[in-house]
């Protein structure tokens, strides 16, 4: 384990919702971590209330009771702390590429409208968007339009990534494809990433550490360390080291042996 | 800085422009597919023409066999030829209607936006509001229209405001809808950004709105020179309407139908310029439709 700080720190939260007149326990007692510089995902099967850990990253929901810590002080419950990257891209329509982009410095009004577009226009290249600055949305592929949504996550320039499932909705192809993008630009500009997902290989494939939620409510059921050397690339799925890891977490899943589903 | 290995780099150039020339046939698709758009609305515009046309020439056909006669059924040639001989009169009727309709509009625009703000900001006021709002749009406009005269006067005012209640409903419920169709997601999205309602509303739920403002807006547009006309039934100086009016008392048939044709006519060109403004306001709109087409 490195000993970079921490950057994410959550102890034993809870969190439960009222549903049709009794309580309904989601997160019970989670505790993780997530480093400087370190690229952890969560793993879990549908329902396991990840949407809901990440609705109190953001500050959208308080937890019950536990302690969420940021940079060692408690979480503001404004949720500016961290840049989150939505399961659907939530591109804005009306908005060409390079102003979805520059959409969170101009929120955040430190700068002058025609520089924060300027700041985002440098971004593009790194997101292989630079000839899209101009065009909309609507025109992207599925896969591009993810780039530019993660273009716009960087460029609020937090310190943390939380990206939900940021692959979930493409097919198998161009997410392969984009998880070993993501790998390289990763690679090269090592953001603190704490990625949601259901996808086993995506979260070999890209983390330094994994987290295994169980099925609600859900803690911790396993933490497991991705050994595999960087930079990871196509061939790094030819390695027999990555079948055995996402053996183990299909294991801690629960999946083929009981009827634990991982579905879309 | 920017160094990658030569492999990965190439993988992530075939990758990039793998897309790219996926996107610039999409948009050469696209770009020719305008041009044959471009023949389509020619094409669109000669159906209703053609319908027009059809009903004119069925009116005519009918009032010449039946003999109705002028006073009762005037053919359309008839009206065409008598409105032409009184067209400086019509001319001068026509200005007041219209001057009311868009000054009216213009206050229901300017209201409907202001009260949309509140009532998407406060669910208590909306509570409290809906019923009142809901219980003005059934005060019968034939009933209201001579008490308006009573209480304003002949002039501008009392038109003015009754287009303005007449309008402003459709145009209000279609902003408080459109507020409605705002993704979650992207509001949570402008919340971990860190914007206020003034921004997220700028930058999120009025362009969200805009589509469904434009429904309300083509609703409301074609009550506009109704209620005009109904104001300036129950007394004016000037206008369509009492213009038709003074022609129904001298049993000018022909003259009535030929006000009737005009006002007809204006609210056609007012909603065809709802079309021109969305345009204007909203040229991504058109383009993403014709794309998912």
């Amino acid at each position: 384990m490195s000993a970079a700080p921490a950057r994410i720190e959550l102890r034993d939260v809870r969190k439960s919702f009222a549903r049709d007149g009794h309580r309904l326990q989601v997160l019970d007692g989670l505790s993780l971590t997530v480093r400087d510089g370190e690229f952890v995902s969560i793993l879990g099967p549908s329902g396991c209330g990840k949407s809901t850990l990440f609705a109190l990253l953001t500050g959208t929901e308080a937890a019950d009771s536990g302690a969420l810590i940021a940079d060692r002080e408690p979480l503001v419950a404004d949720g500016s702390g961290f840049a989150w990257m939505p399961q659907n891209d939530v591109l804005f329509d009306w908005r060409t590429v390079l102003g979805n982009v520059a959409l969170g410095a101009e929120v955040a009004g430190r700068l002058p409208r025609e520089q924060a577009r300027e700041r985002a226009r440098e971004l593009l290249p790194t997101f292989g968007l630079e000839a899209f600055a101009d065009a909309r949305p609507f025109q992207l592929s599925g896969g591009m339009r993810q780039r530019a949504a993660l273009a716009r996550t960087v460029a609020q320039g937090r310190g943390v990534l939380l990206l939900d499932e940021p692959f979930g909705a493409l097919d198998a192809l161009t997410r392969t494809e984009l998880q070993l993008w993501l790998e390289q630009i990763w690679q090269r500009e090592r953001w603190t990433v704490l990625l949601i997902t259901h996808d086993v290989r995506e979260a070999v494939l890209l983390s330094d550490r994994v987290y295994v939620l169980g099925p609600r409510p859900a803690s911790v059921r396993l933490e497991l360390e991705i050994p595999l050397e960087r930079p990871r690339t196509v061939d790094t799925l030819a390695d027999r080291r990555v079948a055995e890891l996402e053996h183990k977490l299909l294991l801690a899943l629960e999946v083929g042996g009981q009827r634990q589903e991982i579905d879309d | 800085m920017r160094q990658t290995s030569g492999a990965a780099a190439l993988h992530l150039g075939t990758l990039i422009s793998g897309s790219r020339e996926t996107l610039q046939r999409e948009i050469d698709r696209r770009r020719s597919g305008w041009q044959s758009k471009a023949m389509k609305q020619v094409g669109r515009l000669l159906a209703p023409l053609a319908a027009i046309l059809l009903l004119l020439i069925v009116w005519q056909l009918y009032s010449t066999l039946s003999g109705a006669g002028n006073d009762l059924l005037p053919a359309p040639s008839r009206v065409v030829s008598a409105g032409w001989a009184d067209r400086s009169s019509l001319w001068d009727n026509l200005l007041p209607t219209v001057r009311a309709v868009l000054l009216g509009f213009s206050l229901s625009l300017l209201f409907a936006f202001l009260l949309s703000i509140i009532l998407d900001r406060s669910q208590s006021v909306r509570r409290a509001l809906t019923p009142v709002l809901i219980g003005s749009q059934t005060l019968p406009i034939i009933v209201l229209a001579p008490l308006v005269v009573i209480w304003f006067g002949f002039g501008i005012g009392p038109k003015v405001l009754l287009v303005a209640l007449v309008t402003f409903f459709p145009l209000l419920v279609g902003l408080l809808e459109g507020y409605g169709s705002t993704q979650r997601d992207a509001m949570t999205l402008m919340k971990t950004m860190g914007a206020g309602w003034w921004t997220t509303y700028r930058l999120l739920r009025l362009p969200s709105a805009l589509p469904s403002f434009f429904t309300g807006l083509r609703i409301s547009i074609t009550y506009a020179v109704v209620a005009a006309i109904f104001a300036e039934y129950a007394g004016a100086e000037l206008g369509l309407g009492i213009y038709m009016q003074s022609a129904k008392a001298s049993f000018r048939t022909d003259l009535v139908l030929a006000a009737v044709l005009i006002s007809a006519a204006l609210t056609l060109c007012l909603y065809a310029l709802t079309f021109a403004l969305q345009r204007l306001m909203m040229p991504w709109y058109a383009q993403s439709r014709a794309g998912s087409q």
